[in-house]
């Protein structure tokens, strides 16, 4: 009863393939400069320099973890805890629940120890995450430039807090195309826990002007993993596989008087959708994982939980996804920021360190950008119990391909209040992820509304090359 | 209104005052298309050929907006170019040419570091330009529009349009395509102007005929559909960002569906553009606004705004200003404002002042930085037509109603001696009544604040129940209260008025003091008992705002607080409508509240009664002849009969939906932002006023408002207005613009492929009343609009991407098309017109990611679930998936043109979106029932969808789906109930379920063909 693929007897899949992963027409640099690691559907005919990795995953603590419970060491914060902040400090600067309050310090809620050969100082809420001291390069002097969750997501994600604008993934996308013909390229995972949670908009991974294919794709630990990957009730694979061999045979004997090359393009998306209904569940479905590496990730898989998107992440780099995004909403702790951080902080700790030893073990880490942080940190000064937004200077780490393991970069005041030594832009740190990935920022572009638009924006953002390995 | 502007002469809208000299006539400019730059004859035209080379590549540096023009050279002006870098007429002479054709990195231009470099071909037209003169023209957007020179301004604008473009084709030495076929012809005038596929009998009629008289009575037909409202709205929303939900943060629900509803009903009843205009900016200063204009004011406040906890309003104040300077100047002068927020503009002549004076309109909003409570005022009310109906009847009945009362008191006054008479026995027997307000719950109709929670009493666990079987308990180391007001039952007091309260105050943890509050409109009537911890009113003195009581009741037993109205500064006729009970610290135990009511005589009305009539005064009888109505059971229910009629208009006026709106008032002062930085306060304060190099208003020293900058948009010389209406009207009608770039008519944006058929249509649009049906239908009425779409393989060689509009264009249908065009074809779309937005079926849990509050999406049942796509809920941060799929955007901003896209996920979409499977099922019931014939079910299921019959091999295919469906599904009843089960949509029992599955798989694959989502 199941007919032969129309597409695979006639051959027109491939060649309708190619012109669905056709690169764009949207002129940008387009200069070669060596090997690559372009996939189908590129902008870019070569890579602008050797890229370091091939992916990102980009783990996105949600809320704006408290620098100061785990990255950004301040033993001297401690003395001046309950004393007033100086006004020297704070006067002028955006602030955001502490408005009209009077501002005092809270010490630091948790210890910090030295870990690794390298002695990165790391909280003790990361017994495992402390584990990868000396692979990763802990950043405390970040900084941006939006203080409320939204726009402050908004900016991490895209470059500006204006809407409508592409997030970085689908920027990656766009330049060097997608490693998989059988799944989206750029794919959301979402859990949260361990504090209040902040609502995400999809504009986060949204293409923005971009060609919309180049969009995040958000997958479920619920119901379909992809908006209508699953056939409808009562449909069975053969009924489903001859519903799209008919739509396409009908397809291509219209294109006889229709001559419209957007059919090709067609059957190409339908072979593509076809694929994506098996591959999908395939991918979901983890029970192929040996226990001990579920153990690894301590999680039931398919929980939803934080370790479960994880140990999914690995599977979707294994898999040739470009830039896998893994947000978990817990880290907004206004009050009890100590609890609270403890709290969070054991939900993604393991799943972190276990992602990162795996793609390790499978010599993947090489060939992959671990990006760890949120989208803002958290004040020196008190809010009650706990910790009010904070954008002047804050910490996040990144391991993997290219990336100095076991050094800190950049420094804080002795409040942890502004960045004050190699300071780190959000632009900086676009700008050197996609240096890792072999695009020069300056040379990646796309024209909308009259104008040649960069992630990195128009203001100056450089590669922080001291991280670099 | 317009005597207010004044602009002195078309030049006036020059950016500067220079001319060209010995440049090439505008007629000629079509000779020079592909290739021809190899001949050194052909003569440049710098707006068209050398403009855009150097805004794009020169112009960031040497241009208008550059801080620090590099080696103060200016290359967007004659006189300065041609100081040194060029030298008209001699190409070696240049210095410009020995800079772009230079090897060395140290002088070469652009620099390599600008990541900008010129073409051969580039170099080679600037050469040939400098050759001829190094003419340079005004930007062509800010020029006045000038008809076509070779056609007669009075034949009808389609002929005009067919005369330009063919001389177009003249000139290039090419045959149009011929035109469309009938069949191809009316789904694209049915999907162009409804949105909406045509019927199969329209198709058949207009097979059967289809001559210019017929052409014409189709449009005519569509064009007077309320479709055609509902499919320019869905345009018209994209430019101006309509959507449901607030679009930051939380992204909360807003209501301004009656806004989408007036963008519909204007497009219907076809009003004048500049007065949809004008509506939109200034609604609501218009003189006596109308409902409808107040409505269309809510435009100025469809911008996003937040609710985010910790926003400074400041801050979101400046975000809200810069995002309507944006939408204002892309959807009514297709400019790009955005970049003069930071800088002046680098490439068009809008400086940062003009940014903030232009946005200094808009000061007079009345809006705040940050939203709460799931609002966004002003926002008013919009009966819809029905309820207006209501409302009217209602108030015909309360005015019936109230009409009946003189002649009920007439004959009820009839028997007041009697009464009077009784009522003197009874002077003296007074009857105390507890009346409560609480008991067990709350029991009047009012919100509430704090913990109500009644809780049942239990002796074992401590909690005494004076009343009923339910109390509530108060517990705190601090201040705590809970209360209700504007209840909608309020009590009218009197000077014997008494509130009273039981309280128990648990002795193991007492209670340091209480207080009870009454409200009659302010909560300053308080009267308290023990300690002076509670803050509320608290005073050295004792007085009606804070009376001081005394000690605390003994603790361990209920005691019945009172407080009478005069000890609180309550008057007689006041209205009372909330009571709050508040301690300091303990566990109080809180039952019955309410008032005391004496059914007895009230003592003023005793005197009254003991008076002799000829002695009392006017009050003391008025008094006494309330109180005997008050007290007639007859009286009692003519008053509460009026009362239900007046609760129930008010609760239609309740449920009409609510819409933002633009309401005036002071206007802020608006300073120029360095950089756009909110918190720099240093920028001087700026007045309204238009784009200066574009003129000033005359208002003398009145601020400039709102409507003075419509007036202004919509002046008949205002170069950019019609422009950029009619370019975007072209693009509905052919997939592209005159101009491609349908958001920016500026230096970046593209030129006009024919910059004569673009001035014609936008003089004949402004000379037409700003008609736009009339456009539309004169547009549609050409050969241009009638030719195939098919491009000859010599067509797509010489003009690819149809600039001289030699055959028609093809492209996908706008989402909101693709789901209406399954819905119509299967028989489901419910056609009814505007009303609050609709939810149709969408995937469980796509809203996990927003709170407060967090959402449960819940599709609409019944008729609403198959509307229009246009009345969809539009969740900003998370649109529909199937909208989303298919390229509608977010309305986060401004879209002049969609994506278009072509995607496995729209693939997935309409195989398996549920949507789309109930209408294949329905369809699948539809086709059965219509057709008893085998093979003719498969005709007619092809052809009411596609308009066309199938051919052979299509039939062959769709009957082998049949009969492998049909196959699996006789084998697999548990499948079929399965598939059948999906929508709401009952199964028509009479039809066998295996046959109507299979049909059902048939079904699918005629919606999921090609055709069906693109518009030849």
């Amino acid at each position: 009863m199941i007919r032969r693929t129309f597409l695979r007897r006639t051959g027109i899949g491939s060649i309708a393939l190619a012109s669905l992963l056709r690169a764009d027409q949207a002129g940008a640099d387009q200069t070669a400069a060596g090997p690559g690691n372009l996939g189908g559907g590129a902008l870019l005919s070569a890579n602008h320099h050797p890229p370091r990795v091939r992916r990102v995953i980009h783990l996105c603590m949600a809320g704006g973890p408290s620098h100061l419970e785990t990255f950004d060491y301040k033993p001297t914060l401690q003395k001046l805890d309950g004393k007033p902040m100086p006004k020297s400090v704070t006067e002028g600067q955006p602030i955001a629940q502490l408005q009209g309050r009077e501002l005092k310090v809270l010490g630091p809620q948790h210890q910090f120890k030295a870990s690794g050969e390298s002695g990165l100082m790391i909280s003790e809420v990361f017994p495992q995450i402390s584990g990868l001291a000396d692979q990763m390069c802990v950043i405390n002097s970040l900084h941006t430039e939006q203080i409320n969750h939204d726009p402050a997501h908004t900016f991490f994600n895209t470059g500006t807090a204006i809407s409508g604008r592409p997030s970085m993934g689908s920027w990656v996308l766009y330049g060097l195309g997608s490693e998989t013909e059988n799944l989206p390229g750029f794919i959301v995972l979402t859990s949260e826990g361990g504090g209040q949670s902040q609502p995400i908009s999809s504009r986060q991974w949204h293409s923005g002007f971009l060609p919309s294919r180049h969009q995040g794709v958000q997958m479920y630990s619920t119901g379909s993993p992809v908006h209508y990957v699953k056939n409808p009730n009562g449909v069975s694979d053969p009924l489903q596989r001859n519903v799209v061999d008919a739509v396409s045979k009908i397809n291509s004997l219209r294109d006889g008087s229709l001559q419209d090359p957007e059919i090709a393009t067609r059957l190409a998306a339908y072979e593509m959708a076809f694929r994506m209904q098996s591959s999908i569940p395939e991918l979901t479905d983890m029970s192929d994982e040996p226990q001990h590496v579920i153990d690894a990730y301590g999680c039931t898989p398919g929980d939803g939980s934080f370790g479960s998107n994880c140990l999914q992440a690995r599977r979707l780099a294994e898999r040739g996804v470009r830039f896998i995004q893994l947000y978990h909403r817990g880290w907004d702790h206004h009050g009890g920021v100590k609890n609270g951080v403890a709290t969070t902080a054991k939900l993604v700790d393991q799943g972190t360190a276990a992602l990162v030893k795996d793609l390790q073990q499978r010599g993947m880490l090489e060939e992959t950008l671990i990006v760890w942080g949120g989208e803002f940190g958290r004040t020196p000064m008190a809010q009650g119990s706990g910790r009010d937004h904070h954008i002047k200077g804050f910490s996040m780490w990144m391991a993997g391909g290219g990336i100095k393991g076991g050094m800190n970069y950049g420094q804080t005041d002795e409040f942890g209040y502004n960045a004050v030594e190699d300071k780190v832009h959000v632009r900086d740190f676009h700008a050197t992820m996609l240096h890792l990935l072999g695009i020069d920022h300056m040379r990646l572009s796309y024209k909308f509304q009259g104008l040649d638009f960069r992630l990195t924006g128009v203001e100056p953002a450089k590669v922080i090359k001291p991280i670099l390995a | 209104m317009l005597s207010k502007v004044s602009i002195c002469g078309r030049n006036h809208w020059l950016p500067a005052k220079r001319l060209a000299s010995g440049f090439v006539l505008l007629g000629a400019f079509f000779a020079s298309c592909n290739g021809s730059a190899e001949q050194p004859a052909a003569p440049v035209q710098f707006n068209r050929d050398i403009r855009p080379i150097l805004s794009d590549k020169c112009f960031s540096c040497h241009g208008i907006g550059s801080e620090d023009p590099a080696a103060d050279l200016r290359l967007d002006q004659f006189e300065a170019a041609t100081e040194s870098a060029i030298v008209p007429g001699d190409v070696e002479a240049s210095e410009v040419v020995a800079r772009i054709e230079s090897d060395d990195p140290d002088s070469i231009m652009p620099p390599p570091d600008s990541h900008k470099e010129l073409s051969p071909e580039e170099i080679k037209l600037i050469r040939q330009w400098i050759q001829q003169g190094a003419g340079y023209e005004d930007h062509w957007a800010y020029q006045p529009m000038r008809r076509a020179s070779s056609v007669d301004a009075k034949l009808p604008l389609s002929k005009q349009i067919d005369q330009i473009t063919a001389s177009r084709f003249e000139q290039a030495g090419m045959k149009p395509a011929g035109p469309a076929d009938p069949v191809t012809l009316i789904r694209r005038l049915s999907f162009d102007l409804t949105g909406l596929p045509p019927t199969l009998d329209q198709v058949k009629a207009f097979q059967a005929k289809h001559d210019r008289q017929a052409i014409e009575a189709l449009v005519d037909q569509y064009l007077a559909s309320p479709a055609y409202g509902e499919r320019m709205a869905m345009y018209w929303l994209d430019l101006v960002r309509y959507a449901d939900t607030v679009g930051y943060h939380g992204d909360q629900n807003v209501s301004q569906s009656p806004y989408r509803d007036y963008v519909i009903q204007s497009f219907h009843r076809n009003i004048r553009y500049d007065q949809f205009v004008r509506e939109q900016l200034a609604g609501d200063l218009l003189p006596d606004a109308t409902l409808q204009q107040k409505v269309a004011s809510g435009y100025n406040r469809l911008n996003q705004t937040t609710e985010e906890g910790g926003s400074q309003a400041k801050e979101y104040l400046a975000i809200y200003f810069a995002d309507r300077v944006r939408n204002v100047s892309q959807v009514f002068l297709g400019s790009t404002m955005g970049c003069a927020q930071c800088h002046d503009h680098k490439y068009d002549p809008f400086t940062a002042k003009d940014f903030y004076s232009f946005g200094a309109f808009f000061a007079d909003l009345q809006e705040v930085g940050v939203y709460s409570n799931r609002g966004r005022p002003p926002m008013m009310r919009v009966p819809t037509a029905e309820q207006q109906q209501q409302i009217k009847g209602l108030e015909q009945e309360i005015a019936d109603a109230e009409a009946k009362q003189p002649e009920l008191r007439a004959e009820l006054l009839t028997k007041l001696a009697a009464w009077e008479g009784e009522a003197a026995k009874q002077i003296g027997v007074a009857v105390e009544v507890e009346k409560p307000w609480v008991d067990d719950a709350l029991l009047v109709q009012a919100p509430t604040n704090g913990d109500w929670r009644f809780i049942a009493g239990d002796e074992k666990a401590g909690i005494p129940v004076h009343s009923g079987t339910k109390v509530r308990r108060q517990q705190s180391g601090e201040l705590v209260q809970h209360y209700f007001d504007r209840s909608k039952q309020p009590l009218t007091v009197t000077d014997d008025t008494v509130f009273y309260s039981w309280v128990y105050i648990d002795p193991k943890n007492p209670a340091k003091a209480l207080m009870l509050q009454i409200n009659n409109g302010d909560w300053s009537h308080r009267k308290v008992w023990g300690s002076d911890d509670i803050v509320f009113g608290r005073t050295d003195k004792s007085g009606p705002a804070y009376f001081r009581a005394g000690a605390l009741p003994a603790t361990g037993q209920w005691t019945r607080l009172t407080v009478s109205a005069k000890e609180v500064g309550l008057k007689s006729g006041d209205k009372v409508s909330g009571m709050a009970f508040t301690q300091f610290a303990g566990k109080v135990f809180w039952d019955d509240a309410g008032y005391v009511d004496t059914d007895g005589v009230p003592a003023a009305i005793a005197k009254t009664l003991q008076t002799p009539k000829e002695k009392r005064d006017d009050t003391q009888q008025q008094n006494l002849i309330t109180y005997y109505l008050e007290s007639q059971d007859a009286w009692k229910d003519w008053k509460q009969q009026v009362q239900t009629l007046k609760d129930q208009r008010q609760r239609v006026e309740a449920m009409a939906p609510q819409t933002v709106v633009s309401v005036s008032g002071k206007a802020r002062p608006i300073r120029i932002l360095p950089r756009g930085n909110w918190l720099d306060e240093s920028g001087p304060i700026v007045q309204p006023a238009v784009p200066e190099f574009m003129g000033q208003l005359e208002v003398g020293s009145e601020r400039a408002s709102r409507l003075d900058l419509a007036d202004w948009i919509c002046q008949p010389d205002n170069p950019l207005t019609a422009r950029t209406m009619v370019n975007r009207v072209w693009a509905l009608l052919f997939g592209r613009g005159i101009y491609t770039s349908l958001d920016d008519m500026g230096g970046q944006g593209t030129y006009p492929s024919d910059v004569e058929l673009l001035d014609t249509l936008a003089l004949e649009f402004i000379e037409s009343g700003w008609d736009v049906k009339q456009l539309v239908r004169e547009i549609v009425l050409t050969d241009a609009y009638q030719r195939s779409s098919l491009a000859s393989a010599e067509w797509l060689q010489a003009d690819a991407f149809n600039d001289k509009f030699a055959r028609q264009g093809r492209f996908p249908l706008m989402a909101e098309m693709v789901r209406d065009n399954a819905l119509q074809i299967s028989g489901l779309l419910v056609d009814q017109v505007g009303g609050g937005s609709v939810r149709p079926y969408q995937p469980a849990g796509y809203y996990a990611q927003l709170n407060f509050p967090r959402r449960k999406y819940q599709a609409d049942q019944g008729g609403n679930q198959y509307r229009r796509g246009v009345y969809t809920h539009w969740q900003r941060t998370f649109l529909h998936p199937m909208l989303k799929a298919f390229d509608a955007p977010s309305r986060e901003e401004c879209t002049a043109a969609r994506a278009r896209s072509n995607t496995p996920l729209q693939a997935l979409v309409l195989l398996n979106d549920p949507t789309f499977i109930e209408a294949a099922r329905v369809y699948a019931q539809r086709i059965m029932k219509h057709t008893p014939q085998q093979d003719d079910r498969m005709v007619w299921a092809f052809e009411n969808a596609v308009s066309r019959q199938p051919s052979d091999e299509i039939k062959q295919t769709l009957k082998d789906v049949y009969q492998a469906h049909l196959a699996h599904y006789r084998d697999h009843p548990e499948a079929v109930a399965e598939l059948l089960a999906q929508g709401q949509q009952p199964v028509d029992e009479s039809l066998n379920a295996a046959e109507l599955a299979a049909w059902t798989g048939v079904a699918r694959v005629i919606l999921n063909l090609h055709e069906l989502t693109t518009r030849y």
